[in-house]
């Protein structure tokens, strides 16, 4: 793509973000602005134990209460479907996963606290709490499954009666590798062991999740207004799995929504219910969760338990990497949560460097907890997190650069086939590497770390790479891993007669700009100013059928389809330009709006072609049909790898225990990129979340499966003076070779290379003034570091 | 929340026949009971909202030179209103909370509530107050009685506090992570007669006076004078943001700031 128009509104220019607008005038229209005439509001009671049977439950003086019109329980879902999972995986025995039914109410048994028991729909809100307070009901409490390794111990209480035991799968990957890891660390000069925790993270949107059900008597057509990431796929997965809805009778529509971070793209019992709850209560249902339901009902993300081995020779060059995994599945598999640990996580072993054996094994294990799967970055974050925490470790045992260890360990050449199952298509590592050490000032950190020691205090630097797997697709390797959907997406792009653009695309912004940045794809290619052009999303009745924004895939997968359709629209374009001007299509040049005949004064302008199209007076009617709108689906032959080195330096308070990052650095290699200051934003917040987890944030159950931090009071989420101004840095850009853009995907990285730069920075300072302490988990919360500094 | 009626009375004495009424329930700046009604934890069914009675708010120094703060006065107004007479105590008023919490709370309401996390208790103690009533006045250290426990009998209201002003002082907290309460606070004021610690965030008990802390210091007002001192662990809360160690050890740290910070 050509990078000529940075001045303009086309790929490279930093142009605002025109959705900012309404956001930050409170006119954004999000799921909970939606209320219909004649809407109820359903409550749920929730379970506050994690484990236990039902005995009983009555509804019957709950349903006489004021504005009560239904209360539902289990029993009402019986005719329904299991909210499904949408990844299957087989483990190392060749044996598909266990899949447990989820039930949109709890049937039976109540299995983590917050699964619901019963849901009233009522007039008002209040009406509906209150009534679900006379509901009477007897649960007898069982001993809880909350320990991963306890749980898949003999005679742990299971958290399924039907399963032979909590454990989801054993996967081996890749299984056939195993004999030459386990021969290759015998054989090391030197092995790094290290166990780790991959805290349990709550996304914590700003946007709490919503619902509003909605049926119509006289078409018996469907509508779900949700705060949904992929409606499509919710269409899908509700409509064919759990309601039994065609297509062309349910509508789901994603307005604006305030932040997803992966907890939006599951299909919710919630959902299912308000959608089922309006035909059966002939009223719009609408449930609005408070902040206290989202920490006990959204996907939680992350929960590894992890024993990570590098073995090394005696030049210090990796010769295998060996690891064992528990993953936390909590109480039912959300959509994609067997896919996170696996798919998501073995296949990014391999990092940045070129470690010949690697062998990764994850046990899936369930719990009396709430489900967990994809959080920003969704196992690759777990992969780097061990990966980059044990070379550093390594480093400190042998002695040598924990950079100098990286370089000669980097992987040089590409395509890269790692032991892994991926091919890496482009990077420079030791490119990124270089900007880092320029833009980190790693040159002046002996002179700060004496600074921080005048003043009483530690100060330590840590330096990690990281790759992602994005743009997740393809289909047809996607299908053989599991997925039970494809990974294509798609895009419509309609010009109307005037010149203006509408673009379809089955992608979904809650955030990321793409309301800004897609119309300067198709802005460039057509030589139009953006502002001609506007994306519509969010809406399955409005576009193609699309799989939605995850993974770091909308630009990459989604913008691609994008430049798919526009290709088709300049085609036709020439070729009505042609008629006009009694031209060859074959002669025309479309540049800055206009279409030309090449070596020759004659133009027309881009409107006079799309009026024609529309008013085809004078037209090749006999050649191509009137109109301008064509539609593309895109689905791409490989992942693609953004990379990165980032830098983080803190200073440490031995008498609190307290981490402040005094400096941040990224240097990320996106491939090209469409709007810089799109991502560096996309960079920013991702490193506030990635130190988030490495600092603060700690979803804690109790070993009842009581859940601790429950609330802001507890959960502590980063705040604009717990991270410092970053100094971040893309122009490292080795494009993708495989999508048209060029482009890899920027959505992620933050949150994937930043844990491991901190803790890395904190075991740094933990290891100077006469300190010793080899590794802590995270969150390296103050009470956690002065307890690791008493050893 | 549950339905309550909600009484708004412009005088004291209305006040106090308000909170007469069955379930009735005092309301300051709202900043515990407002989300503790919005959860059904509690539900009183009449508010009595103690916001409009003049009489209650302002700062003013009286002739036995104490600080007179009315219990209906914001901690913003604290921040700004206390700076030239007792600089410790304004401090303190500033950084509890973010602004909107400093400009609906109030120090009777924080003082009546009694949080084990909040830094009023620690001020007060320290300074020993007078708390005054609508019926009586009540010493500081008659006043605390343990986490969320006070002398104050059903339907007392705080009117006023009367502050001491030492000829030093200063508030140390250390955040609690998540909800930026204090996980440790403490107030060291150095009076005339002696000094004086209050330590909050850390008790079982609620804020409580480190003795062994006062006397060293009443004999060598000196960060070193604390040297090798600490508080048993045994009655330190322990939870997520800390072990009861820590917290011990976290009371020492924070009163070698506050005596070095004190001024």
């Amino acid at each position: 793509m050509p990078k000529d128009s940075v001045a303009g509104t086309g790929i490279g220019a930093s142009t605002k973000r025109r959705e900012d607008v309404r956001f930050l005038t409170g006119n954004g229209n999000y799921t909970d602005d939606i209320n219909i005439h004649g809407q109820a509001y359903v409550h749920f009671l929730r379970s506050d134990v994690a484990h236990g049977r039902i005995i009983s439950i009555d509804t019957s003086a709950a349903a006489a209460m004021p504005g009560v019109v239904k209360v539902f329980t289990g029993k009402d879902f019986e005719g329904v479907g299991s909210i499904p999972c949408g990844w299957q995986v087989t483990d190392r025995h060749g044996e598909v996963m266990k899949e447990p039914a989820h039930p949109v109410l709890a049937q039976g048994k109540v299995r983590h606290v917050g699964d619901p028991i019963a849901a009233v729909v009522a007039d008002s809100l209040a009406e509906a709490r209150d009534a679900a307070e006379a509901i009477v009901f007897d649960i007898e409490e069982l001993p809880a499954a909350v320990n991963m390794k306890a749980a898949l111990e003999p005679g742990a209480p299971k958290v399924h009666d039907d399963l032979s035991d909590n454990l989801c799968y054993d996967w081996g990957f890749v299984e056939e590798n195993k004999g030459a890891v386990d021969e290759a660390i015998r054989n090391a000069a030197h092995v790094t062991t290290l166990e780790l925790v991959n805290n349990r993270l709550v996304a914590n949107p700003m946007e709490p999740r919503v619902a509003v059900g909605d049926w119509n008597k006289s078409s018996d057509d469907y509508t779900l207004y949700t705060t949904s990431q992929n409606p499509h796929v919710i269409r899908l997965l509700m409509g064919a799995f759990v309601l039994g809805i065609p297509e062309h009778k349910l509508r789901v529509v994603a307005p604006d929504v305030g932040g997803g971070f992966g907890t939006k793209i599951f299909h919710y019992a919630e959902e299912a219910f308000c959608t089922f709850a309006a035909k059966a209560c002939k009223r719009p249902v609408k449930w609005t969760s408070t902040r206290s339901e989202a920490f006990m009902s959204d996907a939680h993300g992350r929960d590894h338990v992890t024993k990570i081995e590098l073995a090394l020779d005696k030049d210090n060059n990796f010769t295998a990497i060996r690891t064992e995994t528990y993953a936390n599945m909590g109480a039912y598999l959300s959509t994609f949560a067997p896919s996170v640990p696996t798919w998501l996580h073995g296949t990014l072993m391999a990092g940045n460097y070129k470690t010949p054996n690697i062998y990764v094994n994850v046990k899936a294990v369930f719990t009396n907890t709430v489900p967990v799967d994809a959080y920003r970055g969704a196992g690759r974050p777990e992969a780097t997190y061990q990966l980059e925490r044990v070379i550093d470790m390594a480093a400190r045992e042998l002695g040598v650069d924990p950079i100098a260890l990286r370089r000669q360990n980097f992987i040089t050449e590409f395509p890269y086939a790692t032991p892994v199952a991926v091919e890496y298509d482009t990077g420079d590592y030791p490119a990124t590497m270089d900007k880092l050490e320029e833009i980190a000032d790693l040159a002046g950190f002996a002179a700060r770390r004496a600074e921080s020691v005048a003043k009483g205090k530690l100060r330590g630097l840590g330096v990690n790479c990281y790759i992602e797997a994005c743009g997740i697709a393809p289909s047809n390797l996607v299908g053989q891993l599991g997925a039970r959907a494809g990974l294509y997406e798609s895009a419509t792009v309609r010009v109307n007669a005037t010149g203006s653009i509408s673009v379809m695309t089955g992608s979904h912004s809650h955030g990321q700009g793409h309301e800004t940045a897609f119309p300067q794809v198709v802005a460039e290619m057509l030589g139009i100013d953006a502002s001609m052009i506007d994306i519509v999303h969010g809406d399955t009745g409005r576009g193609p059928m699309g799989m939605g924004t995850y993974g770091s895939r909308s630009l990459a997968v989604g913008g691609s389809a994008m430049v798919r359709a526009t290709e088709k629209i300049i085609n036709k374009a020439k070729k009505i330009a042609a008629h006009l001007m009694e031209a060859s299509d074959s002669d025309i040049e479309l540049k800055d709006g206009k279409f030309t005949v090449a070596g020759t004064d004659k133009s027309v302008a881009w409107g006079d072609v799309t009026l024609a199209a529309y008013v085809p007076h004078n037209y090749p009617l006999e050649d191509i049909e009137p109109g301008l709108e064509e539609t593309a689906f895109y689905d791409p032959s490989n992942f693609t790898y953004p990379s990165g080195a980032y830098c983080c330096e803190v200073e440490l308070d031995p008498e609190t225990g307290k981490v402040t990052i005094e400096r941040f650095s990224a240097a990320d290699d996106f491939g090209n990129i469409v709007n810089p200051m799109i991502v560096s934003g996309q960079v920013h917040g991702g490193i506030a979340q990635g130190v988030g987890q490495a600092l603060l944030e700690n979803c804690a159950y109790d070993e009842n499966g009581q859940l601790l931090s429950a609330s802001y009071m507890d959960y502590a989420m980063p705040r604009a003076t717990d991270v410092p101004f970053y100094t971040v840095d893309h122009s490292c850009q080795t494009p993708c070779t495989h999508n048209p853009l060029g482009v890899k995907g920027c959505g992620e990285a933050g949150a994937i290379g930043s844990p491991p730069a901190v803790i890395n920075a904190v075991i740094d300072a933990l290891n100077s003034g006469g300190h010793k302490v080899a590794h802590m988990d995270m969150p390296a919360s103050p009470s956690r570091v002065w307890a690791a500094m008493q050893g | 929340m549950y339905a309550f009626d909600i009484e708004r009375p412009t005088s004291l004495t209305d006040a106090v026949t308000a909170l007469g009424r069955e379930e009735a329930q005092a309301l300051g700046g709202g900043q515990t009971l407002i989300p503790a009604l919005k959860q059904r934890l509690a539900a009183p069914s009449v508010l009595v909202s103690l916001a409009g009675i003049a009489e209650m708010k302002g700062i003013c120094m009286n002739d036995a030179g104490l600080l007179c703060i009315g219990g209906g006065t914001t901690h913003g107004t604290v921040a700004k209103g206390a700076v030239a007479h007792y600089p410790g105590l304004a401090d303190l008023a500033a950084h509890i909370g973010d602004p909107a919490v400093r400009n609906r709370g109030t120090i009777g309401g924080s003082l009546a509530n009694n949080d084990p996390s909040a830094c009023y208790p620690a001020a007060a103690l320290a300074s020993g107050v007078t708390i005054v009533t609508n019926t009586r006045s009540i010493a500081a250290d008659d006043f605390f009685e343990g986490m969320f426990t006070t002398a104050l009998e059903e339907g007392e209201i705080i009117t006023e506090v009367k502050f001491p002003i030492p000829e030093a002082s200063c508030y140390i907290k250390f955040e609690q992570p998540a909800s930026r309460f204090a996980l440790v606070g403490v107030f060291v004021a150095k009076f005339a007669e002696g000094v004086r610690v209050a330590v909050t965030g850390a008790s079982n008990n609620g804020v409580f006076r480190w003795t062994a802390a006062e006397t060293a210091l009443s004999a060598n007002f000196s960060v070193g004078a604390l040297d090798g001192l600490s508080v048993p662990a045994q009655d330190m809360i322990a939870d997520l943001h800390g072990t009861a160690a820590y917290r011990a050890h976290l009371v020492a740290v924070m009163a070698k700031r506050a005596v070095a910070a004190a001024k």
